[in-house]
């Protein structure tokens, strides 16, 4: 009998959580994928405060950083940022249905309708912006 | 001659095996058959010595629950020819200490069970004399879903923020502390407030999702915690622009 073993009180075993334990499922690799697009979102910040910066700091240094944001490799991170946003936007849309009970008299408003509502803001939203950038308003 | 499936169930003895092991078995494969009657089958007929919890075989008990082919299920409703042509893995629920074979210590879980006072809070009974309490259908579908939780624990068995922090207070306490919140009947909210409110209880949460999608009761564990969460905000905003409670 091995040692730390008594009849009335056996010896547990406590499997270790694996450190890939993200790639078991892959609703767990979405989710480490949906945490880690928190990190771009804060990068498409810094990008918009840049850019703010380089308008109110005059011409010459708001074509010093439009050059700099077109430089491949700059560029080829804020595809990779436009993706994650999107897959953060699109998650959190889906899963706003189970985080709010909105109550139309008696009855509760269906989920497709929460997350439509919020898709429908977001196309309204984006619809706005492009206007007004395109329009050159 | 019946179909035939092969179990793949992990074996651990605590009074010799510093690991757990797989042990091979051939079971009769009936289409009415489910995972647990072929536990079954091995205890009476092939190995007496495993050891596995069961009790109602019909989904109410929730003492059943195993990790099947690595997804965490209730035995009792996991029927072995939707895994044909197998073999099938049986093992333990994860996240929790094996005490023997497929046998998990579910200590943790029943502390904080009755941590977050699953029962309902009266600051005073009123008197037999004045009846029952009483509570309209709209009242009861509050939180009926919630009330159907059956601390079969799998939610904690898919919650990767459980298996990484068990101090986290996890998805069928919270979810049945809401229970009780929801309840026209109960006064009990501002106490589970004090205890969910810590940085284990609801906050530990990140939204995996998971518990609601293995939830054989489709209680959303998910769904509550994050509403919980929402309630605690607005709490803490009312105590902090208003300190010394409603008008």
């Amino acid at each position: 009998m091995s040692a730390g073993y008594t009849r009335y009180h056996p010896r547990w075993l406590r499997p270790r959580v694996s450190t890939y334990w993200w790639l078991r499922r892959t609703s767990y690799l979405a989710f480490i994928l949906r945490e880690l697009s928190s990190l771009f979102v804060a990068w498409a910040i810094v990008l918009l405060l840049l850019m703010a910066r380089a308008v109110n700091s005059g011409e010459a240094a708001y074509l010093s950083f439009l050059q700099w944001a077109s430089h491949p490799a700059v560029l080829t991170l804020n595809i990779i940022t436009l993706s994650f946003l999107a897959l953060h936007a699109i998650t959190w849309f889906n899963l706003a249905p189970q985080a709010m009970v909105v109550k139309l008299g008696k009855s509760r408003v269906p989920g497709a309708l929460i997350a439509g509502s919020n898709y429908a803001a977001w196309v309204v939203v984006s619809a706005g912006l492009a206007w007004l950038i395109l329009s050159g308003g | 001659m019946a179909e035939r499936i092969t179990l793949q169930v992990a074996r651990y003895r605590p009074e010799t095996d510093t690991e757990a092991t797989f042990q091979d078995y051939e079971v009769p494969c009936p289409k009415e058959w489910v995972v647990l009657d072929g536990l079954n089958y091995i205890k009476d007929q092939l190995d007496g010595t495993l050891s596995y919890r069961w009790s109602c075989r019909m989904g109410i008990c929730g003492s059943c629950g195993m990790t099947v082919n690595g997804e965490p299920r209730l035995t009792c409703a996991t029927f072995l020819t939707d895994y044909l042509p197998g073999p099938i893995r049986v093992e333990p629920l994860r996240n929790f200490p094996i005490v023997r074979d497929l046998v998990v210590e579910i200590g943790d879980f029943m502390r904080k069970l009755v941590r977050v006072k699953p029962w309902i809070i009266r600051d005073h009974e009123q008197p037999l004399s004045d009846g029952e309490y009483r509570q309209t259908p709209d009242e009861l579908s509050d939180y009926k879903q919630f009330s159907m939780c059956i601390n079969c624990m799998l939610c904690y068995s898919a919650c990767p923020i459980y298996g990484l922090d068990p101090k986290f207070v996890g998805p069928a306490a919270i979810a049945l502390a809401q229970r009780y919140n929801l309840d026209s009947r109960d006064e009990g909210a501002r106490e589970r407030l004090e205890i969910l409110s810590e940085h284990e209880g609801i906050w530990g949460c990140t939204f995996v999702g998971e518990c609601t999608k293995v939830c054989p009761k489709n209680v959303d564990p998910a769904g509550a915690i994050q509403r919980y969460k929402l309630h605690s905000a607005v709490e803490s905003l009312k105590a902090f622009f208003m300190p010394r409670g409603a008008p």
